[in-house]
């Protein structure tokens, strides 16, 4: 397969990153937020007018980025302060999400604005190969780099992060050791709600460029799908968003020979996701997995205890 | 399960509140309100057509509905019944596009494979969560996109109409597949009959048989109900059965009434629509007639906003959206100042 085509499912594969990892973190600290479909397409089309109307994509990703988050801090404001199922009001968010994005954004359906520019790095662009597919790419595409690996060395090599996962796990154990349970969930929340909502931004100033309805199609929902994929583990879900990108591409590429094929090829994630969950179930399995760590660890992982409930002290 | 015990009070409330952020947004587009509301009014039950047309949206929203209750009062988050929608229609053209007879008996074969169809879709989340350990939320999901790419395979691939291979839609059922119609209308009296025979038969499932009532304990403590002898998993599955079946029929009535042919959008987006109108309804099966009905004048409503007055055809939905959100939010107020108001007494003792 030829780097520029490698580098296109790099690209492709951005929006996607942003919002795994954003629902990974909200999800490893106890909150489900099953609005993704919905605030990516409310952060595109956000994304995309606000640039549209000032020429800044600063501001525009800064939108994306506060319209992903208000729908998830909506999420964990039901939850913890009313106590309401975060399943519902994700459900409602999501509808509402999809509705108000195609509705706010009717005037600018299909018209040009601006985009991120490709921002090739000096020497490490010219390696062979690796060059074009990983550092001939925006800094969109850079920032999720980063982000992977921050997220990882954040989640399982710090305090901050053993904590985040302590409140995911064992609310009332981290509450008794002194963590302020319902305020470090507002907080994750909201930066894993800001993460999607770029994600969003991604795409519409980046991967599939300006507004049109069902814009992000259906990206929200495959995150959340990726996220059961890999584990709750960042490098794994990342992996995941490649594997999908690179699924997507060959779709595209396979059209002209079986157009039959490519049609269904989009809807792996979905079964895949099932096995995930079955595999993750299987006792078999988990005893494979306890036996030879090593390639345990790729096929092991366990959704947080306490996902999806609230917490409140007794 | 989730028993939302809502005050009448919020409820109009909730409405109005609803109201007031629709008549908002208006005012920012510019549109004139009262000509909205009136033409949602003139629009969907201004006349006779009119009010078939609305009734057509009403039965399979209503289907889709029931369904879903079935499943949360036994305290299943179904999200699946997209898929088990898609499966009853496809289920339906099969049988329709193979089988030749006279209508009545294509008719019933219809519908039985419809209901077949759609309770395989809903037992296979239900296997899936009772014997795989898959939560229903992430199955159900999983479910209805596989449904969706089993729909696109059928109708470009082995379905597909002559000589083209499009995403439009396959043939046309042969007219013997048709539901009959009243004359000169697009309603059809066999579509009402299924819509209501079957919210009865929920209702009555729930407040009279001794089945319902487990179900409910089911969903509301499932260790309790277990521990009082209740075989709960064979529960769980008649209830994703039961509600996939139901689902199906919505299928049926959507390939066979609607559309007369499959195409890939013959969910109608009634299985996600009607987690609304469930979660609206607080899970009363006897609330479901009146939602289904104000939602399907709001969807009819939408196509006239948007002949008449150019707004975008997703502010029906937009409007439903509000709806819901605003009686979630004050659903939850409502508990929370309950809770507060305990909380104040239980110290003042």
């Amino acid at each position: 397969m030829s780097p520029e085509i490698l580098a296109i499912i790099v690209s492709y594969a951005t929006p996607l990153v942003f919002a795994v990892i954003g629902e990974t973190i909200t999800e490893k600290a106890g909150v489900v937020n099953l609005s993704l479909d919905g605030s990516m397409l409310l952060s595109a089309m956000t994304g995309f007018v606000i640039g549209y109307m000032t020429g800044s994509l600063y501001l525009a990703v800064i939108a994306a980025a506060s319209i992903g988050s208000i729908m998830a801090l909506t999420i964990a404001f039901s939850s913890i302060v009313f106590r309401l199922n975060q399943i519902a009001v994700g459900i409602v968010l999501t509808l509402l999400g999809t509705k108000l994005a195609a509705f706010l954004g009717q005037d600018f359906v299909r018209k040009p604005g601006p985009y991120v520019q490709n921002l090739p790095i000096p020497v490490l662009e010219d390696i062979p190969y690796i060059g074009t597919i990983i550092f001939n790419q925006n800094i969109m595409v850079y920032s999720s780099y980063l982000l992977i690996i921050f997220t990882f060395w954040f989640i399982f090599y710090t305090k901050a992060g053993l904590n985040l996962q302590a409140i995911g796990e064992r609310p009332e154990a981290s509450f008794s050791r002194g963590l302020q349970v319902n305020k470090l969930r507002y907080l994750y929340t909201g930066i894993g709600g800001a993460l999607v909502g770029i994600g969003g931004a991604s795409f519409s100033l980046d991967v599939k460029l300006g507004w049109s309805d069902g814009h992000v199609v259906n990206f929200g929902w495959i995150s959340l799908a990726i996220v059961i994929f890999g584990g709750w583990h960042p490098i794994r879900a990342a992996f995941g968003c490649y594997f999908f990108a690179f699924l997507q591409v060959f779709a595209l590429k396979l059209q002209p020979i079986l157009p039959r094929l490519s049609q269904v090829l989009p809807i792996m994630p979905f079964p895949l996701m099932i096995i995930t969950l079955l595999l993750i179930n299987y006792k078999t399995v988990q005893n494979f997995a306890d036996k030879y760590q090593f390639i345990g660890n790729l096929i092991k992982g366990r959704a947080p205890s306490a996902i999806g409930t609230s917490f409140w002290r007794q | 399960m989730i028993k939302i015990d809502l005050n009448i009070i919020y409820y109009v409330a909730a409405l109005f509140v609803a109201i007031i952020l629709v008549s908002i947004l208006l005012l920012l587009f510019n549109v004139p309100i009262f000509e909205t509301y009136k033409l949602l009014i003139i629009g969907s039950v201004g006349s006779i057509d009119k009010l078939g047309d609305t009734l057509m949206i009403w039965v399979p929203l209503t289907l889709a509905s029931t369904s879903l209750i079935m499943t949360f009062k036994a305290g299943l988050w179904n999200i699946g019944v997209e898929g088990q929608i898609v499966a009853g229609a496809v289920a339906t053209s099969f049988v329709a596009r193979e089988l030749h007879a006279p209508t009545p008996v294509l008719l019933s074969a219809m519908l039985i494979a419809s209901v077949l169809g759609g309770a395989l879709w809903g037992g296979l989340v239900g296997v899936l969560k009772i014997k795989g350990g898959v939560n229903e939320i992430f199955g159900g999901l999983g479910l209805d996109f596989v449904a969706t790419g089993m729909i696109v395979y059928l109708v470009i691939g082995p379905w597909s109409r002559k000589g083209i291979a499009s995403t439009g839609g396959t043939e046309p059922f042969q007219s013997t597949a048709w539901f009959p119609t009243l004359e000169g209308m697009r309603l059809s009296p066999l579509s009402i009959v299924i819509g209501v025979v079957v919210l009865i038969i929920v209702i009555f499932i729930f407040s009279k048989t001794s089945f319902g009532v487990k179900l409910k304990a089911t969903g509301l403590n499932p260790l309790a109900a277990y521990r009082l002898g209740i075989p709960t998993s064979r529960y769980l599955f008649s209830a994703f059965l039961i509600g996939g079946g139901i689902a199906g029929l919505a299928g049926l009535t959507q390939a066979a009434s609607m559309h007369h042919r499959l195409v890939p959008a013959i969910s109608g987006g009634y299985g996600f629509l009607g987690i609304l109108v469930v979660l609206l309804s607080g899970f009363r099966p006897a609330l479901i007639l009146p939602i289904t009905f104000l939602f399907s004048m709001i969807s009819m409503g939408s196509v006239q906003w948007q002949l008449r007055l150019g707004l975008h055809s997703s502010f029906g939905g937009v409007f439903q959206g509000i709806l819901v959100m605003t009686v979630i939010l004050l659903t939850g107020y409502q508990l929370y100042r309950r809770r507060q108001l305990n909380f104040k007494s239980d110290r003042n003792k």
